[in-house]
């Protein structure tokens, strides 16, 4: 891609009356001859927390990798601030650790302990002094009630504390935004709500966030904007009041339906 | 058992044993790092070149390190490649060696889940920090059991050396036994001496495999 061409997409981002952080355009995704999404588009601006809903294998995850330059895309455009996310199939310099990302299953590095976990990528990557990460690092896992664990391993760790350390992982790399991809469906009730507690707090901090979840409570307290997908489509997409009190399509309310029992008693 | 004869022939079997070391490891070096070039080929699935390693790998393993020694030994001379015995042992042993470390190293490698190298890529790492920083301190922990079982079975198949007319441990109790007839004496001696060269390697095989568990994972 020329100069040229990103002045233009800077241009028409600009002019859409946006400073959207992230802007996906017409994406299309192909696994083989199955399409897992067709023409998505959507913006997040700064300060902006999406969450993304929809059933089982409707592409939500995939889309959150696509936006992470994991999967290769098919068509259209993936944006941060107006520069594409991948070049070559591979995340783009100029991104590099502007997006950060959290996965379902733990996605810790088992040969290394809480802290190293941490400031491994700071170090490494943005070369910073390790004592400086550390302090940081020993500062978030306080904030996230995980003091003294900086010693120990993922292996001695519950799936709530884990979960918590990836978060902080990701956050002391100073992302733009963090793409947080079922961070909780691997947990029990009690265990969920201490990870989104922390994920609440970030939001209050005014992290921009691009959430998958199937906690719909959650996803309604932490919103400002709430999209659903279904079979690789946006189905609806609108601030958190009206899709969960007033949702527009009968494909939404009989998705919300499935999280409510009144039907069947 | 006559001691006499044994201290006699001590100084033989000493000298023996320093060439068997020598050679052995030598050839294991080398035959670790074929092993791990192959298995990073084969992990990274480099196009051509990981059907040459995969043909290799089955032609090694599947060939007697007699029969390797003897193509080396009495084959290159004819394509005017012309070594010594010592060259050919290493060489032998490498060329077997590589592919059961290959072996090893990828699947250390293959137990490396796939989110592993995804979130060191969400970390902003690029492939080789990845690789150097998260994929290979896990894969190494899960290929050392194999990797020091092979390191045990290389030095071990050095016996074959004496196809070569390489003096090691075998070549010197089969002459020895051959000229003198202390058939007692002559074993008796090449037993111990490849304890002595074996169980070290060993004890410290597992000392080492049950400090990478325990530093880490799994246990």
């Amino acid at each position: 891609m020329g100069k040229e061409d990103i002045e233009d997409i800077k241009e028409e981002g600009q002019q859409d009356g946006g400073q959207a952080m992230l802007s996906v355009e017409h994406l299309v995704k192909r696994f083989g001859t199955e399409t897992i999404l067709d023409d998505i588009s959507f913006r997040v601006n700064p300060g902006e927390v999406l969450v993304i809903v929809g059933p089982s294998g409707c592409g939500k995850s995939t889309l959150l990798r696509c936006i992470n330059a994991l999967e290769d895309v098919q068509g259209g455009k993936i944006l941060l601030n107006g520069l594409p996310v991948a070049e070559g199939g591979r995340k783009s310099p100029s991104v590099g650790t502007k997006i950060g990302m959290v996965f379902q299953s733990y996605d810790l590095f088992p040969h290394l302990n809480v802290i190293d976990n941490i400031t491994l990528a700071p170090c490494k990557v943005l070369k910073k002094k390790r004592f400086l990460v550390e302090a940081e690092a020993r500062e978030l896992l306080k904030r996230v009630g995980l003091e003294g664990k900086e010693k120990s391993y993922p292996r001695e760790l519950s799936g709530g504390q884990k979960q918590r350390v990836a978060i902080v992982r990701a956050m002391c790399m100073h992302p733009e935004i963090l793409l947080l991809d079922e961070i909780t469906a691997a947990l029990d009730p009690e265990m969920v709500r201490e990870v989104l507690e922390v994920v609440l707090d970030l939001a209050r901090q005014g992290m921009t966030m691009l959430i998958v979840t199937h906690e719909m409570s959650f996803a309604r307290a932490i919103a400002t904007k709430v999209m659903m997908i279904s079979d690789g489509h946006v189905v609806e997409e609108g601030t958190p009041e009206e899709f969960f009190t007033a949702p527009k399509t009968a494909r939404a309310r009989q998705f919300l339906n499935t999280f409510t029992y009144e039907s069947v008693r | 058992m006559n001691f006499e004869v044994i201290r006699e022939y001590l100084p033989l079997y000493q000298e023996a044993a320093v060439l068997t070391v020598k050679l052995g490891v030598l050839g294991i070096i080398f035959a670790l790092l074929i092993g791990l070039a192959c298995a990073l080929v084969q992990y990274y699935k480099v196009p051509v070149i990981r059907r040459i390693v995969a043909a290799y790998i089955e032609i090694s393993r599947n060939t007697p390190l007699m029969i390797q020694l003897f193509f080396i030994y009495y084959g290159l001379p004819k394509i005017g490649i012309r070594t010594s015995p010592e060259v050919c042992g290493v060489a032998g042993l490498a060329f077997l060696g590589g592919s059961y470390m290959a072996e090893a190293f990828r699947s250390g490698l293959n137990s490396v889940e796939a989110i592993q190298t995804e979130s060191a890529f969400s970390l902003g790492m690029n492939r080789v920090q990845a690789f150097f920083y998260v994929i290979l301190p896990q894969a190494a922990a899960t290929s050392m059991p194999p990797v020091v079982a092979n390191v045990i079975f290389l030095l071990k198949e050095t016996s074959i050396f004496s196809a070569v007319s390489l003096m090691d441990l075998m070549f010197t109790a089969k002459d020895l036994m051959g000229i003198y007839h202390d058939t007692t004496e002559c074993l008796f001696l090449l037993v111990v001496f490849y304890l002595i060269i074996l169980l070290p390697v060993s004890i410290l095989g597992s000392l080492l495999e049950r400090r990478l568990r325990y530093a880490g994972f799994g246990a």
